[in-house]
């Protein structure tokens, strides 16, 4: 009796955790999805109405124009131009074994660690494929189906295979040269920096100026919190410094002065453009990691130490963690901000993204066509900044920030 | 005592500090880019016809060919060069400090940049001048008219210090409306933000084809100003600057003798300066004497074509008129020194 009484109850209770957890049912359907959100009332009916109305009053210029003014073949004709710039066309298989080297690694990675790794790779796999769907020449559609088959195999190789993470750390820190080195060559028989152009260039310069501006701008943010006078104020001094300055005026300073200074030493354009991004956005990216330092409690170190951890130890494994965990999205900010900000070399006379742009608009073929080309430069920019901004949304919600 | 030892070493600090800045100036660009095997030429990458990218990648352009004839002559090779854009704020700059070796970027030769610049110009490779264009419907004729117009110009260019000296001479008033970007003030012209645009003619020649009605518009049969552009070494390289300027030579002697890039490699002549200029003949002097090969100027030729050549295929596409950029047989500008 008692035992069928507990079952009884386990049953109930079992039933009340399910309806408990079970979410609020939402309709995928357009039309109900419709007639609850947009036409719930009559004057919610009219509202809309009013409101579509006005939209396509605003935007009816613009969409005259795209569908029926605009000349959208300059795209198509340029897309190389876009891509690599001035980058020598029977060398242009350097720039694939980039996208090779990038796609294996990012395949393992993805069989190795799945969650949001495995989403990445299967969304740069779906880019790629797209490319072999597109009209583009034989070999370039070639090249793509290429690396689609890359990143399969090596997630079909790397699936579960969680041993060899450390092994894969390091190969994401050796391509870096190695990147650097096959886009390169050696000599005059490689490609000069001068002609490394386009979304190529622009990539390069964001991802160099993010990867070296980080750590640069965590130590200079521990640094400044330093209990040494010296160090504290170097830091702050060049902090307070380089942030009192915009960054067009260091590019325009690397570009002219570089030379007069060190005239026998010949450091590239390039070069000394990822350098002035690089120091300027550590700056920033120390004052961001600070905010999150400073809301890490007194008690956190005094706790580490206690344990005997040393200093290094402490904010290694106890105040670092968590302080660059609060501060996930101003740093991302920081990130984004960066790679937009890479357009201001084509100002210093660098052939980016928006250089490309604005050489093509100068192209006699395709005179007075600078709307098509703008816009189309735009969209180039926000899928980039908007995909960064959406994988941060995707570590937030996985490290849990804003849910503690 | 200690003071004057204290200068004294400041002094010699100094001297062992500057000096080698001088030093480096002795060597000649033309060495320098021998030994380096590759020319390094400054242009502008945003210029209709005289330097852009092409869809496959490739340099092209009026100055762009100037920079290609040149390392033909140097090396030997057309694709020895790299070319650097620049913008106007740094490309005297580029020079000074020995970034480039050459600029060729639509640079107008004036008194200024010849002496306190330390620039020196090899001889003008085109003959601009600054006009106007503005709408059919307006009736306009003559600059006197244009009293109360709004006129758009470049900001920071010369242009807009021409405007203003001109309209000053003819003592009427006009709204000058500065624009940053080339392509913004094309298009607010052609939205009819201003009446006018004023600029180089080679620029409102080209432009006048992207307006969205070519025929509306018309430019005014005046030019205001002298704008000879031409290449530019650093002051006081005279090997190299005569170097540059031979080479520039040589495409207009080619073109007053007929020499073009298809018959360069067969020509065949009794003119002993032409056999000069080929380097066909017994003595085979001039490329010597210019510390180049003995056939730099068939290399030119066959490299870029003569200077009719390099016109016709950058800028007659354009519906730029040759003008006085013709050669001075036929009452235009262009004057080759003797090659002797």
């Amino acid at each position: 009796m008692r035992d069928e009484l507990l079952e009884e109850h386990q049953k109930l209770a079992e039933l009340a955790r399910r309806e408990e957890i079970r979410p609020p049912q939402s309709s995928k359907a357009v039309l109900p999805w419709m007639k609850a959100n947009l036409f719930s009332t009559w004057y919610n009916s009219l509202l809309t109405l009013v409101a579509l109305g006005f939209l396509l009053l605003v935007f009816k210029g613009f969409l005259t124009w795209a569908f029926t003014g605009a000349k959208w073949s300059v795209i198509p004709a340029n897309l190389q131009l876009f891509a690599v710039g001035s980058y020598p066309r029977e060398q242009i298989w350097r720039v694939w074994g980039v996208v090779y080297i990038l796609s294996v690694l990012l395949g393992l990675s993805a069989g190795m660690w799945g969650g949001l790794v495995l989403r990445f790779a299967l969304v740069l796999g779906g880019v790629w494929f797209i490319g072999v769907l597109l009209p583009f020449e034989f070999s370039t559609r070639g090249g793509f189906l290429g690396a689609v088959v890359a990143i399969a195999a090596a997630l079909f190789l790397g699936r579960g295979r969680t041993s060899f993470r450390p092994w894969i750390l390091g190969g994401w820190l050796l391509s870096f040269p190695l990147i650097i080195v096959v886009l390169r060559g050696f000599g005059e028989n490689g490609v000069l920096t001068s002609n490394w152009g386009g979304l190529l260039l622009t990539l390069i310069l964001a991802i160099v100026g993010i990867v070296a501006s980080f750590p640069l701008g965590v130590f200079l943010a521990l640094c400044r919190q330093s209990s040494l006078p010296a160090i504290r104020w170097v830091s702050t001094a060049y902090i307070e410094t380089v942030r009192g300055v915009p960054l067009i005026t260091i590019l325009f300073m690397g570009n002219v002065l570089i030379p007069i200074f060190m005239p026998d030493v010949d450091i590239n354009q390039v070069l000394r453009m990822m350098l002035g991004i690089t120091l300027f956005s550590a700056a920033y990216m120390a004052e961001n990691v600070r905010g999150g330092l400073q809301g890490i409690l007194r008690g956190q170190q005094e706790a580490a130490q206690a344990v005997g951890l040393n200093y290094v130890q402490t904010m290694l494994f106890i105040v670092l963690p968590q302080a660059l965990r609060a501060v996930i999205p101003a740093i991302v900010g920081q990130f984004i901000a960066l790679f937009k900000d890479t357009s201001l070399v084509s100002i210093i006379g660098l052939i980016d993204l928006l250089g490309v742009a604005k050489s093509v608009i100068a192209n006699p073929d395709w005179l007075g066509l600078q709307a098509e080309v703008y816009l189309f430069a735009a969209v180039i920019y926000f899928i980039f900044s908007y995909s960064m901004s959406y994988v941060s949304q995707k570590i937030e919600t996985a490290l849990g920030v804003g849910n503690t | 005592m200690f003071k004057i030892l204290f200068r004294v070493s400041a002094l010699v600090l100094a001297i062992t500090l500057v000096v080698p800045l001088l030093a480096r100036g002795e060597e000649s660009a033309l060495d320098r880019v021998k030994n380096r095997g590759r020319l390094i030429c400054g242009v502008n990458k945003e210029l209709p016809g005289f330097g852009f990218l092409s869809q496959d990648g490739e340099w092209k352009g009026f100055d762009v060919d100037y920079g290609r004839a040149l390392a033909a002559a140097v090396l030997g090779d057309p694709s020895k060069v790299e070319f650097r854009p620049l913008k106007v704020p740094d490309r005297f700059p580029a020079l000074q400090t020995g970034e480039i070796d050459v600029l060729i970027r639509n640079t107008t030769w004036t008194l200024t940049r010849d002496t306190d610049l330390g620039a020196d110009f090899a001889p003008p490779i085109f003959y601009d001048g600054q006009g106007f264009m503005l709408r059919k419907e307006l009736g306009i004729t003559s600059l006197k008219e244009l009293a109360g117009a709004t006129i758009g110009v470049s900001a920071g260019s010369t242009s807009e210090l021409n405007l203003a000296d001109t309209t000053r001479t003819l003592g009427i008033k006009v709204e000058a409306v500065v624009f940053e970007e080339t392509e913004t003030l094309y298009q607010s012209y052609d939205q009819g933000r201003c009446d006018v645009v004023t600029s180089d003619k080679s620029n409102l020649i080209s432009r006048r084809h992207s307006l969205k009605d070519p025929d509306a518009h018309i430019i005014l049969d005046v030019t205001i100003s002298k704008e000879p552009l031409g290449p530019v070494t650093i002051h006081g390289d005279n090997k190299w600057n005569d170097v540059v300027s031979w080479v520039v030579y040589a495409t207009f002697f080619a073109e007053e003798h007929n020499i073009t890039q298809a018959n360069v490699s067969t020509f065949e002549t009794e003119n002993p300066e032409i056999k000069r200029f080929l380097g066909i003949d017994e003595s085979g002097g001039m490329g010597e004497k210019l510390g180049l090969s003995k056939d730099w100027a068939r290399q030119v030729i066959a490299a870029v074509g003569n200077y009719g050549e390099i016109f016709e295929r950058n800028l007659t596409p354009l519906g730029l008129p040759r003008g006085v950029n013709k050669p001075w047989s036929q009452g235009g500008l262009l004057y080759a020194m003797p090659f002797r």
